[in-house]
């Protein structure tokens, strides 16, 4: 356990600060594919930083943020002059300028630490971030910083949005989307200054990325994403002091970043509807909806031969017409009894009210489906099989209203539809010739 | 199918194909024959998989279902055969290249691993070029070209690959009349020596006078066959009518389905 | 005994040479994201091979990187073609999280591993001359130095061979797969030699660095020639220049030598961005201001001599000419001196008139303008807005343009507003 002492009060309270700002601007920075472009900031940032202490010989943490923010921005200028200017590419302009700025700050940073008095004058935890050495001061200029971007956010955050879902709507209501464009760059710009302390240069960009993006798994709703997304950040931010104060070796840095990460891969994982454990699941019940409904069509099928009473059908015919092992044609007889679609006995079954009903409903869309397709001559009979099996599971009624009207605008007898084929319908295995 | 199909003497038969991005269905159950020494334009609305199908057929992009053969082989063995015209816009045209270079592109296949393409390919090369009527722009960079000349480079490509079939994703598009005019006396001589030619083109009002064989197509093939009996109304209708949204609805819902997001 | 020193610069200009030939094909193919990823990601390999070999052995060094290389590569595709996420936020999460990781690690076994935070940072090219190669009891020279020298060869020989390949699979990969080259197979091939590249300049040159030395050489070359094998050569010389003027310049300031090298290219970027006859921003800036100067002197000569139509004797005053923006102005100012110069104007005090020479030209000049305006006419643009595109392509229409016009309008002798054409003289 760390001291619990005003020290780590202010390291932890700074931390999570930082987290949570960078988890808002990073919604906005990665729904706009800029999330990049906070790298570049950050390491543009290095060669002002070192300048700044060179020039006022001061280490308070304002006059540094100063010189980052300059020389940042003046480097997001300039790859936008790249780019306009010259034939060359977004992607090397970003490079050319992250990594060449990033060397004159190293160039600078060694200088200072051979000539400079004392230990290394502390301007290295820029490059990874160290946390533990925020002081009452620096957690002044932070919170007041802090509380700035956030209030900005909350009061631009509907024309936040308009910029990145519909530009053509923030202008037709006076809001040039150039000048909100700015107004969040700079706040980007804010955002990435103040967590430079904390995070480092190299990666204060992965608290505007990771965040976010973990965010998204969680939701659809753009504010929703933005809390979430701050709950994540903060808690990363949180973590990675928490960890590295027991581990005063590690820059904090890497460590709120590898937090942030596993808190992606489980919301990957965890997330309800978009997250993969989720999606698994839908498509394996898809998968089982399938196979259940071919069941049903098959006996209905097998069963409209014999207009008065339920057939008794062998689970072995059923076998032969679904071109299914046995096996998993008993499973899923087994999961019907349970649905009370069908009544078992021995080794065959019978459809109830509830089966027909639902069989006769799959059977319609699937005829449906069949009609129209050769009606429309869009397919040849032999193919309209396999679009048909494929289909007829995810028609909504929706679909299916649709297509009656649309049919029954061409005097179609709806009810009547009869199947094309002479035999009844198989099921043929999607990739296969015929 | 109405008739057998002697593969060998086919240029291009797809049988039952199946094309899907990202999981969603663009192309359903393509079944086409093309005959030899037609110039073949393929027409639809936008997104109609015009340009899926040649991509598929020449294997850039995985089909789900359904094969090609090109004169009863597969893409791979008859690679030599096949001339292609990409889309301009594929193309980075700041790429530091000339336009002798670009035709010199097309021999690479002839020159095999680890080697420089000889005399005869760069003769080769400057022949195509000729035949467009870029000779005169051989040394000339190809971000200094026009629209027109570089759809020209493209085409003089193809020539240079010396092929009996060729493949053309819009040729026309954004080119101006001269060129346009140039290109199609190109293809008009081509056929007269029994090369067979697919060309991707969106402009109702040219096709009948520029192709012999049609193939209209809306996420699947609505008509195919010579262009005064598929160019009708009808036809025409059933490719741009707005009907079809439920046949993309459908496709989308597959897509959902696929994912497991539905 | 050959100085310490020139161990360094050899090394460092083996690393910026090769770095800077193979970068050229990722600036082309739009790469150079990728290959800041890979630099940062195979930290955490380099790492781990370092702490389970014990030793600063190249092969597991590479080998840890290539394991790392192919982890990036798998994790992005996964993140983005089967978590959904959107490709420059999944590269970011993967590089990033590598990067940390490898930190993480250097400065948790810090006592095991002879890296630090530093090293990773900017390398340790100062060591060279220390770190030498023994086989037997015979010295060969510095470790380094072999190492690098073998893969700056291997990269010269690989583009060399390759170079078609290469050459198309970078401009268009589907015609290169339509014509049989695999496409895929040349990527990984690239994308292999950066990472054994990035591995070996690893020590010298440090991490994040060793992009810079990748791009920055390639991006400079790509705004001073057309043709790709001069691209490929300056682009090797810009990163050699480097490594030598990076070393002198660090002694000079006291600082990293790897800095001073990503400074230098940087430098010779900017010098570039600017001095680049076709492509640099001087250049267009100069290009645009002469035609500006040109279209004003025609201008000039333009208002004489439809003044002379009026009456005979046609003269301006020179405080006319001047109006309009600061801009307009200089160019005006400029334009009415060289036209004086050139004898196509008299200078009378305050005022203007047409010399002879002056007078034929602007003839010329009235008579293109008029052609363009009839032949707008006849395609119906309404008269007007004749003036506009008239005005705009008057200056840029030589004598075998006007005379392809004049074939395009017979027997036409005035404009669309009654005022004679011209004839040739």
């Amino acid at each position: 356990m760390p001291v619990w002492d005003i020290t780590f009060q202010f390291v932890l309270l700074g931390s999570v600060l930082i987290g949570c700002t960078s988890g808002v601007l990073g919604t906005f920075a990665v729904l706009r594919k800029r999330s990049l472009l906070g790298d570049a900031l950050a390491h543009a940032a290095l060669p002002g930083v070192a300048l700044a202490f060179m020039l006022t010989q001061s280490k308070a943490l304002p006059v540094l943020l100063a010189g980052a923010t300059m020389s940042g921005v003046v480097g997001v200028l300039l790859i936008q002059v790249i780019v306009n200017q010259t034939r060359i590419k977004a992607d090397a302009a970003l490079g050319i300028v992250l990594s060449v700025f990033f060397g004159g700050g190293i160039v600078l940073l060694t200088h200072i630490q051979q000539s400079a008095v004392g230990n290394q004058s502390g301007l290295d935890k820029f490059l990874f971030g160290q946390a533990a050495s925020i002081v009452a001061s620096d957690l002044y200029a932070m919170s007041v910083m802090v509380v700035v971007v956030l209030v900005l956010v909350g009061l631009f955050f509907k024309e936040f949005s308009a910029l990145i879902f519909d530009p053509g709507f923030l202008e037709s209501i006076g809001f040039a989307p150039r000048w909100v464009d700015l107004l969040l760059m700079s706040l980007i710009v804010l955002t990435v200054m103040v967590g430079l302390q904390a995070v480092g240069v190299i990666l204060v960009a992965a608290m505007l990325i990771t965040p976010a993006v973990s965010a998204r798994f969680w939701t659809n709703h753009l504010l929703k994403m933005v809390f979430i997304s701050a709950l994540i950040g903060g808690l990363s931010g949180a973590t990675g002091a928490w960890i590295s104060a027991l581990a005063p070796r590690i820059p904090t840095g890497p460590v709120m970043v590898l937090v942030a990460t596993g808190i992606f891969v489980i919301s990957a994982f965890l997330a309800p509807q978009r997250g993969l454990i989720a999606r698994w699941r839908r498509l394996r019940a898809n998968h089982w909806r399938e196979n259940t409904q071919h069941f049903l069509r098959a006996c209905v099928e097998l069963q409209e031969q014999v207009r008065q009473e339920m057939k008794e059908i062998a689970l072995t015919e059923l076998a032969q017409v679904m071109y299914e092992p046995l096996y998993r044609v008993r499973r899923l007889a087994k999961y019907l009894v349970k649905n009370r679609q069908i009544e078992i006995s021995g080794d065959t079954i019978q459809l109830t009210e509830k089966g027909y009903r639902d069989g006769v409903f799959v059977l319609k869309s699937h005829r449906l489906w069949e009609y129209y397709l050769v009606y429309r001559s869009i397919l040849e009979e032999d193919h309209v099989d396999r679009s048909a099996d494929e289909v007829e599971h995810i028609l909504t009624p929706e679909i299916i209203e649709r297509l009656e009207s649309i049919l029954v605008e061409e005097h179609i007898d709806v009810e009547n539809v009869s199947s094309i084929h002479a035999t009844e319908s198989g099921f043929r295995k999607a990739g296969q010739d015929g | 199918m109405p008739h057998a199909i002697d593969d060998a003497i086919t240029p291009i038969h797809i049988h039952d194909m199946t094309v899907a991005y990202h999981k969603k269905p663009v192309l359903w159950d393509v079944d086409l024959a093309v005959p030899e020494g037609k110039l073949v334009g393929i027409v639809g609305p936008n997104g109609a998989g015009k340009s899926t199908m040649i991509k598929a057929i020449m294997d850039l992009v995985p089909k789900a279902s359904g094969w090609v053969r090109i004169y009863g082989r597969s893409f791979a063995q008859m690679r030599q055969s096949i001339g292609y015209v990409p889309q301009r816009e594929s193309v980075d045209w700041d790429f530091p290249i000339r336009a002798l270079d670009v035709v010199l592109m097309g021999r690479y296949g002839h020159v095999g691993w680890l080697r420089r393409p000889g005399k005869i390919d760069r003769e080769i090369a400057e022949s195509a070029l000729e035949k467009v009527g870029m000779a005169d722009y051989r040394d000339r960079q190809i971000n200094q070209l026009s629209g027109g000349q570089q759809q020209r480079v493209f085409l003089a490509r193809a020539l240079a690959q010396d092929a009996r079939i060729y493949l053309m994703d819009e040729p026309f598009s954004g080119v101006d009349a001269a060129t346009e005019r140039a290109i199609i006396e190109i293809l008009m001589e081509l056929r007269s020596r029994d090369k067979t030619m697919l060309v991707v083109h969106h402009d109702l009002q040219t096709v009948s006078q520029y192709f012999d064989w049609l193939v209209l197509i809306n996420m699947r093939v609505v008509a195919a066959g010579d262009t005064a009996t598929v160019f009708t109304e009808e036809n025409l209708n059933k490719t741009y009518g707005g009907r079809l949204t439920v046949l993309s609805d459908a496709a989308q819902a597959v897509a959902d389905h696929q994912r497991g997001v539905s | 005994m050959v100085d310490g020193s020139f161990w360094i610069i050899l090394t460092g200009a083996f690393a910026g040479g090769a770095c800077g030939l193979l970068g050229v094909f990722l600036v082309l193919r739009k790469m150079s994201l990728l290959g800041d990823a890979l630099s940062h990601a195979v930290l955490p390999g380099i790492v781990i091979a370092f702490l389970l070999s014990g030793s600063r052995d190249i092969i597991p060094m590479f080998v840890g990187a290539a394991v790392f290389g192919v982890i990036t590569t798998l994790l992005v595709e996964t993140f983005h073609r089967h978590w959904y996420v959107q490709e420059d936020a999944a590269i970011g999460i993967v590089f990033t999280s590598l990067f940390a990781l490898g930190v993480v690690l250097i400065s948790a076994f810090a006592g095991q591993v002879d890296l630090d935070q530093e090293c990773v940072l900017y390398g340790e090219i100062a060591y060279t001359p220390w770190d030498r190669i023994y086989v037997g009891e015979v010295d060969w020279g510095p470790r380094p130095v072999w190492i690098l020298g073998t893969v700056f060869v291997l990269d010269v020989l690989f583009v060399t061979l390759f170079y078609k390949e290469l050459k198309i699979t970078s401009f268009d990969p589907n015609i290169a797969i339509a014509v049989g080259i695999p496409a895929t197979l040349m990527h990984y091939l690239l994308m292999g030699s950066v990472s054994l590249t990035t591995v070996a300049a690893f020590e010298s040159v440090g991490a994040i660095l060793v992009v810079a030395m990748l791009i920055v050489p390639g991006a400079a070359a790509y705004l001073w020639s057309d043709r790709l094998p001069v691209i490929l050569v300056l682009a090797t010389a810009f990163g050699i220049f480097s490594a030598i003027a990076g070393y002198y310049l660090a002694g000079l300031w006291n600082s990293s030598i790897a800095g001073a090298m990503v400074l230098v290219v940087g430098g010779i970027f900017g010098v570039s961005l600017i001095f680049a006859p076709q492509y640099g921003l001087l250049g267009r800036v100069i290009r645009q201001g002469r035609l500006g100067i040109r279209v004003a002197q025609d201008h000039i000569l333009l208002r004489l001599v439809r003044e002379s139509e009026a009456k005979e004797d046609a003269r301006v005053y020179i405080a006319d000419l001047l109006e309009g923006s600061f801009g307009a102005r200089m160019r005006s100012r400029v334009a009415v001196w060289l036209l004086g110069r050139g004898g196509l104007v008299v200078w009378q005090e305050e005022q203007l008139t047409l010399a002879e020479a002056g007078f034929g030209k602007a003839t010329d000049l009235l008579r293109s303008h008029r052609l363009w305006e009839t032949y707008f006419s006849q395609l119906g643009v309404p008269e007007d807005h004749l003036h506009h595109p008239a005005d705009a392509l008057e200056h840029f229409t030589d004598e075998s343009l006007q005379q392809e016009l004049n074939a395009e309008l017979p027997d036409v002798d005035t404009d669309p507003q009654g005022k004679q054409i011209p004839k040739n003289t």
